[in-house]
């Protein structure tokens, strides 16, 4: 299924950089919540993150940052992974039992509307937040024309 | 999917302390316990062993019988490893059939400069019984033991004595039946 690859990515990042407790409040409002057994119980460990300079220079190591895994399968056989920011087991958890949930085509797309397009906005909200808080501090560097000589 | 180590850290430490034991003792039989939900014709005590010791730094290698769908899938997802075609890139190896193994010369016997950069075979038996059998002597071996491992082919007993008379190189074999096992490092010798 071509672009299944890409709206994977899109809840995961969303569900794996939200609040850990609007990914609670989301679980909690559902419906129906699956039953599922734990493959990979909930982990924390440092990743490391590597970036590259304008984004196409040589890759260096940016930094390691803590990150908390999960992976879980539902009663049907579909496994869901989580990879998410801190250490807070029981977000990944969720994230990873979301993951399985959002693979099923029969419920995403009530799924991605109640759980996923709330968390994207969130984030968004949250980064415009940033930005503009560290617009605000904005400084602009001038070099003067230095006089004759 | 199955899911690997009920606790991660306190079982792998009881699963490597177990094999510390079998191989600082050949010949000795120890019981890994574990779970009877492992994939396919794997042994407990051979999916103990690779879930506790096989990580992304060691390739592993299975045998055409060994090499199936749901196997690969669960030491990849648990243990994070490469799987292998050739014997003789791998750190560690499982024998699912041991009638057919490949020679265990085929395997990495590591360098004079770097002997423990070498292979383990874990190779599954039916049956594993101490006190009749072949007989042992060597390191961590007070006078002799004796191991009885039916369905070892006779040319694996023959590589084994190959394989002790080019120490330090070598590979280690640990046998596996069940949730038991035993390991034949490369310093045993085998007799009879």
């Amino acid at each position: 299924m071509p672009g299944t690859d890409a709206a994977r990515a899109r809840w995961m990042s969303a569900l794996a950089q939200a609040d850990p407790a609007a990914v609670e409040a989301a679980w909690a409002g559902l419906e129906a919540r699956p039953g599922y057994r734990l493959l990979r119980a909930p982990e924390t460990g440092l990743v490391m993150v590597r970036g590259r300079a304008g984004g196409t220079g040589a890759p260096f190591n940016l930094g390691e940052m803590t990150v908390t895994r999960c992976s879980v399968e539902l009663g049907d056989g579909r496994v869901g992974h989580a990879y998410v920011a801190g250490r807070d087991p029981r977000h990944a958890e969720t994230a990873a039992v979301l993951d399985a949930m959002l693979q099923d085509p029969a419920g995403r797309a009530a799924l991605e509307t109640a759980v996923v397009e709330p968390l994207v906005a969130a984030r968004e909200a949250r980064q415009l937040a940033a930005r503009a808080r560290a617009d605000a501090t904005r400084v602009e560097f001038f070099t003067m024309v230095r006089g004759e000589e | 999917m199955r899911p690997g180590l009920g606790d991660p850290v306190l079982d792998s430490q009881r699963i490597f302390r177990g094999v510390l034991d079998a191989m600082s003792h050949p010949g000795r039989i120890v019981a890994l316990g574990g779970d009877d939900a492992v994939p396919g014709p794997l042994h407990p005590a051979t999916e103990a062993v690779c879930l506790a010791l096989v990580d992304f730094e060691t390739p592993l290698w299975l045998d055409p019988a060994g090499r199936t769908a749901d196997v690969m899938a669960h030491l990849r997802f648990h243990c994070g490893c490469s799987i292998v075609d050739e014997p003789a890139s791998a750190r560690f190896a499982v024998v699912a059939d041991p009638e057919r193994m490949p020679d265990l010369d085929r395997f990495d016997a590591g360098t004079d400069e770097y002997p423990d950069r070498s292979a383990t075979i874990i190779v599954q038996v039916d049956m594993l019984s101490a006190g009749v059998g072949r007989r042992l002597t060597g390191p961590g071996i007070e006078s002799e033991v004796r191991l009885d491992a039916p369905g070892l082919p006779e040319r694996f007993w023959e590589g084994l004595r190959a394989n002790h008379g080019r120490f330090p190189r070598g590979v280690d074999v640990l046998l596996t039946a069940g949730s038991r096992l035993a390991a034949l490092p490369r310093t045993a010798a085998v007799e009879g």
